[in-house]
């Protein structure tokens, strides 16, 4: 399945979001994450259904002003 | 006190932590300024990556409110999208909106702020809208349910200070029961005292401290400006006049001729 992921294509075989975080190696519960321009919750991630061409932004605390 | 959306905060300088030199200069500043509120972002974590997670822990660990920004969003999608992922990393549900609408002045985009302020209000959400000094869209962001605005005072980054004080004092005489906070091109302690001098209830700025010389010196220096300025306004100041009046008792001088 090709996604994009932080604006990156990536061919992946994961099924949900879960399984794309684990296997893109992004682990941590400061994680927050985007399906489509939609937020899924943490809580949702292991259960939403990725399809093909689906845009994911993964983001995490930063500097800010 | 100065209290926002329920919460009672002992100082009203609002820090950013971009563009300090080193972490430790950022905590340091932090401290220095006195602060009870920092501003943060969400940005794009790299595979693998724990920038966040230090950065995180460095903010927790500084024992202030965090106020997480929208900032670089362009659209009110993304800014609605952005504030919902915020709350949920961040735990709170302060946000500082932001719709730019201008790539060169970086000023707002009051058609789309209304809009994405309207949505986060009913769902929940305590908005701090970066918005300009128009009278107007202020109106429509208290009226989308926002308890907070926080006009620019010159576009972010400038360190211009106030560009338009008639603008600032008429925005305070027109919403005087309304927290005022002036975010966005402070330059010098001096603008900061200007504008709480007129009566806003608390400055936000990030550049002017972090991109000093010493930002630890000038954190304390904004801290410094932002109390006093504040205990001017309260203590009820002279209005300019025309002509000199003797500060020394005439009655009693000596005549010498």
């Amino acid at each position: 399945m090709k996604l994009m992921v932080n604006g990156e294509a990536h061919e992946v075989a994961a099924a949900t979001l879960a399984e794309l975080l684990a296997a893109l190696d992004y682990e941590g519960d400061w994680l927050a994450t985007a399906v489509n321009s939609d937020l899924v919750h943490k809580a949702k991630r292991a259960e939403f259904q990725l399809s093909d061409g689906d845009r994911i932004e993964i983001l995490s605390p930063m500097q800010g002003g | 006190m100065l209290e926002l959306y329920g919460t009672e905060l002992p100082s009203r300088l609002l820090l950013g932590t971009a563009q300090y030199p080193s972490p430790a200069i950022l905590a340091e500043a932090v401290k220095a300024s006195g602060t009870s509120v920092v501003t943060v972002s969400l940005r794009r974590e790299m595979a693998g990556g724990r920038a966040g997670e230090k950065f995180w822990s460095l903010i927790r660990s500084l024992g202030v409110r965090i106020l997480p920004n929208t900032a670089g969003c362009h659209s009110v999608k993304e800014a609605v999208t952005t504030a919902k992922m915020a709350r949920e990393v961040f735990g709170t549900s302060w946000i500082k909106l932001e719709v730019i609408g201008n790539h060169d002045t970086l000023q707002p985009d009051v058609f789309g702020l209304v809009k994405a302020a309207r949505i986060l209000c009913e769902d929940g959400f305590d908005v701090f809208p970066y918005t300009t000094d128009d009278l107007v869209v202020a109106e429509r962001l208290l009226e989308a349910g926002c308890k907070v605005l926080m006009p620019w005072c010159a576009p972010i980054g400038s360190a211009l200070g106030p560009v338009n004080i008639t603008a600032l004092r008429s925005m305070r005489g027109h919403f005087p029961g309304v927290l005022l906070i002036v975010d966005a091109g402070l330059g010098r302690p001096s603008h900061a005292a200007t504008v709480m001098e007129l009566g806003f209830d608390a400055v936000l700025l990030n550049t002017a401290v972090a991109r000093a010389a010493d930002p630890v010196g000038m954190a304390r220096a904004f801290g410094k400006a932002v109390d006093a300025g504040r205990e001017a306004f309260s203590s009820g100041m002279l209005e300019p006049r025309d002509v000199a009046v003797p500060s020394t008792p005439t009655i009693g001088r000596a005549v010498f001729s």
